[in-house]
């Protein structure tokens, strides 16, 4: 779990869980299926714009609204791996780490991330490179509480681990 | 000590002797309560751990409400796994059949399940209302509902805690909503991303008042949003419960990280404008713009209270011949209530559709979904894109008596001209 290597994509800010997941999908019974409408009210070609790209580099309040957990899981199935993000709304950072995805909090601009960049990061060094533009930027390294929910990949897979 | 009311209650549900905000606990939880989302990933998870049994099957609290009756195949299916589940797990507090029941936050507190000092988590964002009980209580996500299934228990990072002092009353015409549309504005939706709110208001705000404050506290990106006790909760609690409670008040020199006041005559009729909660504007400067629907109802804002005033505007009058007004109470109780004070009469009698006690408007699901660049003001809570209906169309978040002063007039309207 610490090091992930992906391609940058980037969102904007208060992106809800409605934009993720739009409500007239939840009822959807295969996660695949409901997949492919992820954010389609932002970007109608979200699912297919994002093939070969996996980790979300977003703005403030990053799924805002409801708790829906379909929130993380559609983009768990997109292949994201990470996102990076100027905040979290808490619900949808607890939904993360407990599926196991990193969520990093930095406060980021456009000379730092594009969408397309490659991009490193060493989750437990606190670092992360773009080696597309070559730059490294440090960030608040997690919490250990959260690191240890990441390391079990997730705390349904820590409960069944250690009880 | 110098505790707030989120780090007492979490010190109390804790086997730590010590709290501070920032460090990570494990609470024992009280009550969880779920919805459709036992039906979506929340049975998936839980059928994971392979387990046979739940913690405590009289600590879960289980209704269907955002798509009740089940206007579609998918939500019927949903509905089926959900019932399916709670009926193997021998659920106590099953309400699933019972389809009139009414929307979960305002159900829970109604049935005496929501009582002071309670720790209590909920599989959707606005379980912070029973904060207007006194309750700590917060929306969690389906791996966390199925880690309380098994465990009874579940990690919090202790929150630094924010007080809102409230006091005065409000002006003719003005309702809890605006208070709380004006403090999301003020703060920003990201203002108090997991931050309890701690809220010090006068005897003199209603139990139904308090209750929308406490449900929007989420929408500032808080965790919590928690009343003092006083004489009004405990007489709200006389006739909903004949359990014991802990009623729980902060240490008197408990450290908060920020101090609002807000003395509430001088709040004046607020409207969010899409799609945001935070992107308010006074009702002056909205004034004026022409409405396809008006919706009254949810969580938010479906109560007496809610209901009285948008009587008192409405009687003998006629909602606007190109606007829709559509009413749905938030419980069965409520809805039984209205008939005999009459005020469904007057409802119908205007030209309004009352429905039965449901989510469905509020997030798109049914009984007034929007099309395509449509206009709604709504009493409910979020307006994002989308929420109520197609991508393009607009919702405009109000009080119960915005609401309905516009659906009078075809636009929105200022509910103090009307009053």
């Amino acid at each position: 779990m610490n090091e992930i290597v992906g391609i940058a994509y980037i969102l904007g800010d208060d992106i809800s869980t409605d934009d993720i997941v739009p409500s007239y999908t939840l009822t959807m019974r295969d996660p695949r299926e409901m997949a492919q409408f992820t954010l389609k009210f932002i970007d109608p070609n979200f699912s297919n714009d994002i093939t070969g790209k996996n980790i979300i580099i977003a703005g403030e309040n990053f799924g805002t609204g409801s708790s829906r957990e379909e929130a993380v899981n559609v983009f768990k199935i997109l292949g994201i791996k990470a996102i990076i993000a100027k905040s979290f709304a808490r619900i949808y950072y607890r939904n993360l780490i407990n599926n196991g995805i990193p969520g990093i909090t930095l406060n980021w601009d456009e000379t730092l991330f594009s969408s397309g960049d490659r991009i490193k990061i060493a989750l437990h060094d606190g670092i992360i490179s773009n080696i597309s533009k070559k730059k490294k930027i440090t960030f608040t390294k997690l919490p250990v509480f959260i690191t240890c929910i990441l390391e079990e990949g997730g705390v349904l897979k820590k409960l069944l681990k250690n009880g | 000590m110098n505790l707030t009311l989120a780090e007492k209650i979490l010190l109390n549900h804790s086997r730590i002797d010590d709290i501070c905000p920032g460090e990570f606990i494990e609470c024992e939880i009280d009550l969880i309560m779920v919805h459709e989302q036992l039906g979506g990933r929340i049975h998936v998870e839980f059928e994971k751990l392979g387990l046979t049994k739940v913690w405590d099957p009289e600590k879960i609290f289980f209704i269907l409400d955002h798509w009740i009756p089940a206007p579609t195949i998918s939500a019927a299916q949903m509905h089926q796994d959900a019932r399916n589940f709670a009926r193997k797990y021998q659920f106590i507090h099953n309400y699933s059949d019972q389809l009139n029941q009414g929307i979960c936050h305002q159900v829970l507190p109604e049935l005496g399940f929501a009582r002071p000092g309670m720790l209590i988590v909920g599989s959707d964002s606005h379980t912070t209302t029973y904060g207007a009980f006194n309750c700590l209580s917060t929306g969690i996500g389906a791996t966390d509902v199925s880690v309380v299934f098994a465990t009874g228990k579940l990690w919090f990072k202790v929150p630094e805690s924010y007080k809102i002092a409230l006091n005065g009353e409000f002006k003719k015409g003005v309702m809890a909503k605006d208070f709380i549309l004006q403090y999301i504005g003020d703060i920003s939706t990201k203002g108090a991303i997991y931050k309890s709110l701690e809220f010090h208001a006068a005897e003199s705000l209603s139990m139904d008042s308090r209750m929308t404050i406490s449900n929007m506290a989420v929408e500032t990106g808080a965790k919590f949003g928690i009343f003092l006790p006083d004489a009004r909760l405990e007489k709200w609690l006389k006739f909903h419960t004949k359990e014991s409670y802990n009623a729980m008040k902060p240490d008197e020199n408990a450290l908060y990280e920020k101090t609002y006041n807000y003395d509430l005559s001088e709040i004046t009729p607020i409207v969010a404008k899409p799609s945001s909660p935070g992107n308010i504007e006074k009702i002056e400067n909205v004034e004026g713009l022409e409405i396809d629907q008006a919706f009254l109802g949810s969580c938010t804002n479906g109560r007496m209270e809610d209901l009285r005033i948008a009587a008192k505007i409405i009687k003998g009058k006629s909602v606007n011949r190109n606007t829709r007004l559509i009413i749905t109470p938030a419980s069965k109780r409520i809805y039984q209530q209205a008939i005999e004070e009459g005020l469904i009469e007057i409802f119908i009698n205007a030209g309004a559709v009352v429905t039965h006690s449901t989510c469905g408007a509020c997030i798109g699901g049914h009984l007034g979904v929007l099309a395509s660049d449509e206009i709604c003001i709504s009493s409910t809570n979020r307006n994002f894109k989308g929420r109520m209906g197609a991508p393009s169309s607009q919702v405009y978040l109000a009080s119960p008596a915005t609401v309905v002063a516009s659906a009078l007039k075809g636009k929105i309207a200022d509910p103090r001209e009307v009053l």
